[in-house]
């Protein structure tokens, strides 16, 4: 272990001191601890941003740590910038939410700390082993934090539901790497990689590995048939933690999928991609019809992520579809802009599930939406853009991730995956419209007035008018996911 | 201007309180329109007056003053409404404020108005491509360019377009009171939107706005429409959403074909194999015979007419069915000239089952606006028929009847709205001697009427005309059953206008009826004279277009594969 090696951790090492301190302080703080452990946290994510943005000099040099179990390279300091802002702004809009119900606590921050340093460690991870490690640690606090609430029945069923079929997961995704061990001899991804292009490891392990590791990796996606936690957790827990659980994991999932997939397994890209696209087009089918059928918005909400997921699916598998070259680059560029964009539309939507719940009332049925244009006009039009982005409609910036994927479906030949996708698409708009039409056509039910403080306020705002804005002018996201993944799998 | 707006606006405050009453009588049933705010003012105010003439006088200024600065006219005609309709939700919907918004709005549309005024006064007639170009990178990873430009294709909706939104900002200044703000902004906005897919030269940006004026338009139907109004609005955003989808396909395709570019232009001139090009056209065929709508995909059409309030009516009719022509016409056409020239008896067919078979259709309509939508799914299907014959006359016919039938129809479905307002009903036999009360109005939908089915002198006349010559040119057979069209819009609109405006007074409440006032009067005379003008003078439009059309066709005589 060098000094070079604590370098390229210096954010996670650092919020592993800043989380562990933060734990014991928050025992001495006294009155009002949760609110000095909410600024403490902010400051932490802050500071990790600060450190991260440190290593954005060093530009497209990958560099491992710790004899290869952890890389830093563009990809890990780009998704870990958003995951810093996808976990902020969390804890920005639980706060009110979370004080109103007493469970203003410095567990939760804590825990989200933690489980944020598990998502960088997947991010960086350049061994299955780290994989596995970081992967844990964010799922045993996001286990947590769903049952924090526990006085709650739901919450403590969702919380169940989470962790066993988490684990089951976890487990399949473990054997999977077991297998590829076996076969490769190696933990690291960039060898696992190399052994697998020599052409000497037995195929049918290799093969036997990788469905596993694909089935766990779905688990942690949350696409079919490895969907049926989903609806469950983001009903049951507590609008808070939905919030922390459909966002900033989606951009760890994905670290993952990019790690395991295109990293380690490029020569298995014939059998993964056709996993890929199965899945693909399940996710597309199921959670387009079956949030028709949802009058809880959660659960809507829970089956809109699946159908986007199937999305982010459709990009990785144009990936691994040609081997190399500026189609390949293309289409991960496509996976990761569209992961960061449903990440923002997410926060978004849930944003104002939060912002209209208040003490003793869950904003979770459709009905609650009623006629919010007269009650707030402003916060109701956020929504309309979530809603309108989340279906694909320009000038929001849901049009531009979906052309992405779809330019790069078409350009390795899939079209018809392409139609087959716009068509679910025009299903899925079905539901997202009726939202609208329940905010703008519909006479209000509920003439009770908003508590949200002022910080939260102006951050869904931000959120809401940066739909518009990326939606207006998205070169610049769409740049930066390119040179990212340039930097990782060449061309151009 | 700024005096007679202010003149309106203490007009309209004097009347406030009284619509606070009369909305709270109506128990917030916005569905409902307010029958004794027109009769109240019952000549209206003498500014409309002022406000008719000096929209002329500032248009004939326009084209004098305007032409000689060097100033993006396209994008001011494009982001000006749009402007105007974010700040008027910025000033928010407090009713209040209500008269505020409706200044900004008018003078938002005004403005937008006389900024189309030179893109026509300074249009080169003689010559090749496109005009007026403004071209920077918009979306480098994909190549995607803000660029601009018109023909002598696009030229014309644009002032088409922005002369509508005048009239249908004025059409509901008294009418609307529930939300205004949302109201006019939505119909700025969507102005703007629609200025933008007519001057768009990059694909990705004409579906951008192409898609984006559907927001608008839900809300309009949903928020402002008649009972049965979500249904319309779902109706009418979902059948046009599954036809752009397939549409932003074929047009992913054509990127990847022509080497990573959106270039219409490049699309244009790409080479494309004859098996490629007919799946491409029918990506387009689907996007764009929604939008037209072409028969068998035009059941949306009827309902959204229905149920929309009369603006939105007007625009739909008028200016956003000829996105789907205008499609076809720039997009199908030019760069599948192999595959139009394949599915031509297809097109021909489907149009004259348009023309004839909803001409019939229209005929059995007991609801006035169920009526002038069959009317204009007909009137559009003679468009369609003029495309796909592939001669300057029909192409230019279909053109020309494109912009009479934004003119009639606006006109028809503004004549509709006032008579909706008065009697809350739009059901032909609740109606019945209405010229004994309302004859001034009775002269303007007469001329109307007349200029729907193609009276000579009227604008209807000079498109039919056309593409019939076209047609009969083409083939004996197919200009015949395309010339009953005659017959059949003579008899679903006189037959209407006989039983609505004449005979005697059946109904109480057509007893109790006033004419229209000054502002109505501003509206429909506008209309009147546009489509009078266009009648007696066509070449207006035409002249435009001949060197634009002449090129089109040369285009379409190559094969491209």
């Amino acid at each position: 272990m060098t000094p070079a090696d604590f370098g390229a951790a210096s954010a996670e090492i650092f919020l592993l001191c800043a989380g562990s301190l933060i734990l014991i302080v928050d025992l001495l703080l006294g009155d009002r601890r949760g609110q000095k452990t909410y600024a403490l946290s902010l400051l932490t994510v802050a500071l990790c941003a600060v450190l991260s943005l440190a290593h954005l000099p060093l530009g497209d040099t990958a560099q491992l740590a710790f004899s290869g179990l952890f890389i830093g390279d563009s990809l890990s300091i780009a998704l870990k910038l958003a995951t810093y802002v996808a976990v902020a702004v969390c804890m920005v809009y639980s706060r009110a939410y979370l004080q109103a119900r007493g469970l203003m606590q410095g567990e939760y921050f804590v825990l989200m700390l933690f489980g944020m340093l598990g998502m960088m460690v997947q991010i960086s991870a350049n061994s299955f082993l780290t994989v596995y490690l970081g992967l844990e640690l964010m799922s045993l606090c996001l286990y947590a934090l769903v049952a924090l609430n526990r006085d709650s029945a739901r919450s403590t069923e969702a919380a169940m539901k989470y962790f066993v079929l988490g684990a089951l997961a976890s487990g399949l995704l473990l054997y999977g790497m077991s297998m590829l061990y076996g076969a490769t001899g190696t933990l690291e991804i960039d060898k696992v990689a190399a052994a697998i292009a020599t052409g000497d490891v037995d195929k049918t392990v290799l093969v036997f590995g990788l469905v596993f590791v694909v089935t766990g990796l779905a688990f942690k996606l949350g696409v079919v048939p490895f969907h049926m936690w989903v609806p469950d957790v983001y009903e049951g827990a507590a609008n808070a933690m939905t919030l922390l659980v459909g966002s900033a994991p989606k951009i760890a999932a994905f670290a993952m999928a990019m790690r395991l997939l295109a990293g380690s397994m490029p020569g298995l890209s014939d059998q993964w991609q056709q996993m890929l696209m199965l899945m693909a087009w399940a996710s597309l089918a199921v959670g387009n019809l079956a949030a028709i059928a949802q009058t809880n918005v959660k659960r809507m909400l829970a089956y809109s992520t699946i159908s986007q997921m199937g999305f982010v699916l459709l990009g990785l598998l144009a990936g691994g579809a040609v081997g190399g070259g500026c189609c390949e680059r293309d289409a991960y560029a496509a996976a990761m802009f569209y992961t960061l964009t449903y990440v923002l539309m997410s926060l978004g939507a849930f944003g104002i599930v939060l912002l209209l719940s208040r003490a003793g009332f869950e904003a979770e049925s459709l009905d609650d939406y009623k006629g919010l244009s007269r009650r707030h006009p402003w916060f109701a039009f956020l929504m309309l853009l979530m809603m309108f982005s989340l279906a694909g409609v320009p000038p929001t910036v849901g049009f531009y991730s979906k052309l992405s994927i779809l330019q790069a479906l078409v350009q390795v030949g899939h079209g018809a995956t392409a139609v087959y996708a716009m068509l679910m698409s025009v299903i899925g708009a079905f539901y997202y419209l009726r939202v609208v039409k329940l905010m703008y056509f519909d006479a209000p039910t509920d003439q009770a007035a908003l508590h949200a403080p002022l910080d939260m306020r102006v951050l869904l705002s931000v959120n809401g008018v940066a739909i518009l804005a990326l939606g207006v002018a998205p070169s610049s996201l769409m740049n930066w996911c390119m040179s990212v993944m340039t930097s990782l799998v060449g061309g151009g | 201007m700024r005096a007679l707006q202010q003149g309106i606006e203490v007009q309209h405050s004097d009347s406030h309180t009284h619509d606070v009453a009369h909305g709270a009588a109506h128990g917030g049933d916005h569905g409902d329109a307010h029958q004794s705010g027109a009769a109240a003012s019952m000549t209206g105010n003498p500014l409309w007056w002022g406000f008719g003439l000096l929209l002329i006088v500032l248009a004939w200024l326009a084209g004098r003053v305007l032409p000689v600065a060097g100033v993006s006219w396209l994008s001011v005609s494009i982001w000006l409404p749009i402007a105007g309709g974010v700040l008027m939700l910025a000033v928010g919907g407090d009713p209040a404020r209500a008269g505020l918004v409706r200044q900004i709005a008018l003078g938002s549309a005004v403005l937008g108005f006389l900024a189309t005024v030179p893109l026509y006064v300074g249009f080169d007639v003689t010559a090749h491509g496109m005009q007026f170009t403004e071209l920077s990178p918009w979306v480098e990873r994909f190549h995607i360019q803000y660029h601009l430009g018109v023909d002598g294709i696009s030229l014309v909706f644009l002032l088409l377009n922005s002369f509508i939104t005048v009239l249908v900002v004025v059409a509901g200044w008294d009418v609307i009171r529930d939300r205004v703000s949302q109201y006019m902004a939505a119909f700025l906005i969507m102005s703007g939107l629609m200025n933008g897919v007519f001057a768009a030269l990059d694909a990705i940006l004409f579906y951008v706005f192409f898609e984006a004026t559907l927001i608008p338009m839900y809300i309009v139907i949903g928020i402002w429409g008649g009972p049965n109004r979500v249904y319309a609005a779902f109706k009418f955003f979902l059948y046009t959403l599954l036809g752009s989808l397939l549409l932003l396909v074929a047009f992913v395709f054509l990127y990847n074909a022509s080497g990573g570019s959106f270039s219409i232009e490049d699309f244009q001139n790409l080479p494309i194999p004859l098996e490629t090009q007919k799946w491409l056209f029918f990506a387009f065929f689907a996007a764009f015979s929604v939008k037209v709508p072409m028969w068998p995909v035009h059941t949306w059409l009827p309902d959204a007419h229905v149920e929309a309030p009369t603006g939105g009516s007007a625009v739909l009719a008028a200016i956003m069915l000829k996105l789907g022509a205008y499609g076809f016409v720039r997009f199908s056409l030019p760069i599948l000239p192999d595959a139009s020239h394949a599915f031509a008896p297809f097109m021909i067919t489907l149009s004259l089952v348009a023309v004839i078979y909803i001409g019939l259709v229209a005929l059995v309509q007991t609801d006035m606006k169920k009526l002038v939508a069959y009317s204009s799914i007909s009137h559009m299907g003679f468009v369609t028929l003029g495309f796909f014959i592939f001669s300057a006359a029909g192409i230019e016919g279909a053109l020309v009847q494109m912009i009479s039938h934004g003119f009639v129809s606006a006109a028809m479905f503004l004549c509709i709205g006032v008579l909706y307002d008065r009697m809350h009903t739009r059901n032909i036999a609740d109606y019945g001697g209405v010229a004994n009360r309302m004859p001034v109005f009775a002269a303007f939908m007469m001329l109307f009427a007349m200029a729907n089915c193609g009276l000579p002198g009227t604008s209807g006349f000079v498109g039919e005309f056309m593409v019939i010559l076209g047609a009969v040119q083409f083939n004996f057979w197919i200009g015949l059953l395309a010339a009953s069209t005659l017959i059949w819009g003579a008899a679903y609109t006189l037959w209407m206008y006989k039983r609505v405006i004449f005979g005697a007074i059946a109904n109480p409440a057509v007893a109790a009826l006033a004419d229209i006032d000054r502002r109505e009067m501003v509206v429909l005379g506008l209309l009147a004279l546009t489509v009078i003008g266009a009648g007696v003078f066509p070449a207006a439009m035409t002249d435009v277009m001949h060197v634009s059309i002449a090129d089109l066709l040369q285009h379409l005589a190559q094969p491209k594969y």
